[in-house]
């Protein structure tokens, strides 16, 4: 969606243009964003309060899981936001071949918290943990699962992308596609940067 | 060629990353009360904002999208904050 510049005639001697208020992206997609959010919205204020009214059980549970594998699928995520940035500014330019290699260093990232999500998931379900072991556990499955199913659609729209990209459908001309689909991966990072300490690290 | 800006978003948001992991790894975020606590979600918030602006793009988006996608960002951490303290009393 674009919208026209912000910056009215300061009259016939002035230079000064502020630049144009533009939202990058599909609207549609942003509007699936929003409901996005709205939705970790509540499943993140129901854990929270939920946790107010059974602290114990909660810090108890959450010491089971891997403090570790949660900070470096942060850093997985955070990388993955960053190569998706210069994907987009390098595309920008007209540097496709640029633009596809930072998109396979996120979608190495993508690959990366998957594998170490399959791993802590495979963990809690070998301890016999499902979603009636406990509130706390209901929580955390519910939440991270639910994460998990956003990161692969993310990674599938970075796929599609990237095969867009090597076939030189974007550059200076039209980067729209590919500016919708960073920013739903954008979003996933976002919910995750709530998501690992709230139900990593607060005890 | 390199836009040094976002590269130092990008540093910064490891260093909060580390911070956090820090305070959970030390048991500081379970045994010294709101503080640890209320410097995390502090934390979690600049990182988003970074997000939003930076990476998403919206610093020059439309001031209904900033105002949406931040006011998101504050009402969650404050009410997950609001919820721990509650927790604490």
């Amino acid at each position: 969606m674009t919208t026209p510049s912000l910056s009215p005639s300061l009259g016939p001697t002035s230079t000064i243009v502020a630049p144009a208020l533009r939202l990058h992206g599909d609207l549609a997609v942003w509007l699936i964003i929003l409901a996005e959010l709205l939705t970790f919205a509540i499943l993140f204020l129901c854990y929270a309060f939920a946790r107010s009214f059974d602290v114990a059980v909660f810090n108890e549970s959450q010491r089971t899981l891997d403090l570790n594998s949660g900070a470096i699928n942060t850093v997985l995520l955070i990388t993955g936001s960053w190569c998706v940035v210069h994907a987009v500014q390098a595309v920008r330019r007209d540097a496709s071949g640029v633009g596809a290699r930072w998109l396979v260093a996120a979608l190495v990232c993508g690959a990366g918290f998957v594998t170490l999500k399959v791993i802590e998931f495979s963990a809690k379900l070998d301890a016999g943990i499902d979603l009636s072991t406990n509130t706390f556990y209901m929580f955390y499955i519910l939440l991270t699962a639910f994460h998990f199913f956003h990161v692969l659609l993310a990674m599938l729209f970075l796929v599609i992308l990237l095969v867009k990209t090597l076939q030189g459908a974007y550059g200076s001309h039209d980067s729209h596609a590919l500016e919708t689909g960073a920013a739903f991966w954008h979003m996933v990072d976002l919910l995750w940067i709530v998501l690992f300490p709230l139900v990593y690290v607060m005890r | 060629m390199f836009n040094t800006a976002l590269n130092r978003i990008w540093l910064a948001l490891l260093l909060a990353t580390g911070v956090t992991y820090w305070l959970g790894e030390s048991g500081l975020s379970g045994s010294a009360g709101m503080l640890p606590v209320l410097l995390m979600f502090a934390m979690a918030a600049a990182k988003g904002l970074w997000v939003i602006y930076d990476f998403m793009e919206l610093r020059h988006a439309p001031l209904m999208w900033r105002v949406l996608l931040v006011g998101w960002l504050a009402f969650v951490t404050s009410m997950i904050v609001l919820a721990y303290w509650i927790g604490l009393r």
